[in-house]
């Protein structure tokens, strides 16, 4: 395993999710998991340089990274769930009322 | 090529399929559960693919944070949204070409920038095997507890905030605080307040 490995395959998982966030952006649900996906690319990567440089700190900053990303879905879902009881529907064409 | 394959190198193969595969399928799934599953998925095999750099804790956070609390409450959602899928998957094929080109794009960049040929110093660095004495959680934690000290508080309280912030978008109970409405105050008139009664 050399560290071009891990940074082709985070590159793969970076693309498909930027794939799916164009494909579905009409459901919020699965944007919201894309995004989860693309955290999870960019973490390999810090942790494929982390191990290969012998650096402590990339390891760190996937754990605020994580820590982040629970609190970013969390909140993400809660805001889904009230949009859900005011619009009956989560398409993403709904939410314009701040369009004018 | 086939002829230096070492077994981490298999289970690396191995495992990134797996990761490569179900990530497609989160993406192209009708049913959202079946993304979700499929996200798990994902997570399990790069999990794998840590514990193959030897970062157990982060390897294990990972199933235990993402998989055990993020991706259930992302299951929980599904479940309760009652979305229907039709609507959901309007407009599918119609963004497919454009979303295809942008993630070719993405990844032969990406690909082409990281490439051993391109990318020498991917071939200078290497991987140490640590001993069998070697705790990945003692060398975090020795950094996180005395230089990542005032970060780690900061995440605490991150943390609590999003705590509190989700519990306070989705209660929907009777809320005991008194407070004012400055709108309802404002618009007040004279009726409101004053109510003669003749005798």
């Amino acid at each position: 395993m050399i560290l071009s490995h891990y940074l082709v395959f985070s590159a793969i998982l970076f693309g498909l999710s930027v794939a799916g966030i164009f494909i579905n952006r009409k459901n919020i649900l699965i944007l919201l998991m894309c995004l989860e996906l693309m955290l999870l690319a960019v973490n390999t990567n810090f942790l494929a340089f982390s191990s290969f440089r012998h650096d402590i700190a990339g390891q760190i900053f996937v754990f605020f990274v994580l820590t982040v990303a629970a609190a970013e879905a969390a909140i993400g879902l809660a805001i889904l769930v009230v949009l859900f009881r005011r619009h009956e529907s989560i398409q993403v064409e709904t939410l314009r009322s701040l369009k004018g | 090529m086939l002829t230096n394959l070492s077994l981490p190198t298999i289970v690396f193969y191995v495992f990134a399929t797996v990761a490569v595969l179900s990530a497609i399928q989160v993406v192209i799934a009708k049913n959202p559960v079946r993304s979700v599953l499929s996200l798990v998925l994902t997570f399990f095999a790069t999990a794998v693919l840590w514990l193959l750099l030897e970062l157990e804790f982060l390897a294990i956070t990972l199933v235990l944070v993402y998989v055990g609390a993020v991706m259930v409450l992302f299951l929980f959602v599904v479940m309760m949204l009652d979305v229907e899928l039709a609507t959901l998957k309007a407009g599918f094929t119609r963004h497919l070409p454009l979303g295809g080109c942008v993630a070719v794009l993405v990844v032969v960049g990406l690909v082409y920038a990281v490439s051993p040929k391109e990318f020498p110093l991917s071939q200078q660095l290497n991987l140490i095997e640590q001993g069998p004495n070697y705790s990945h959680v003692k060398a975090l934690g020795e950094v996180l507890y005395t230089q990542y000290l005032y970060p780690l508080e900061l995440a605490a309280i991150l943390l609590l905030v999003a705590i509190i912030s989700a519990i306070s978008l989705t209660f929907r109970g009777r809320r005991r605080s008194k407070s004012q409405d400055p709108a309802e105050q404002v618009s007040v008139s004279k009726a409101d307040r004053l109510r003669l009664v003749k005798e």
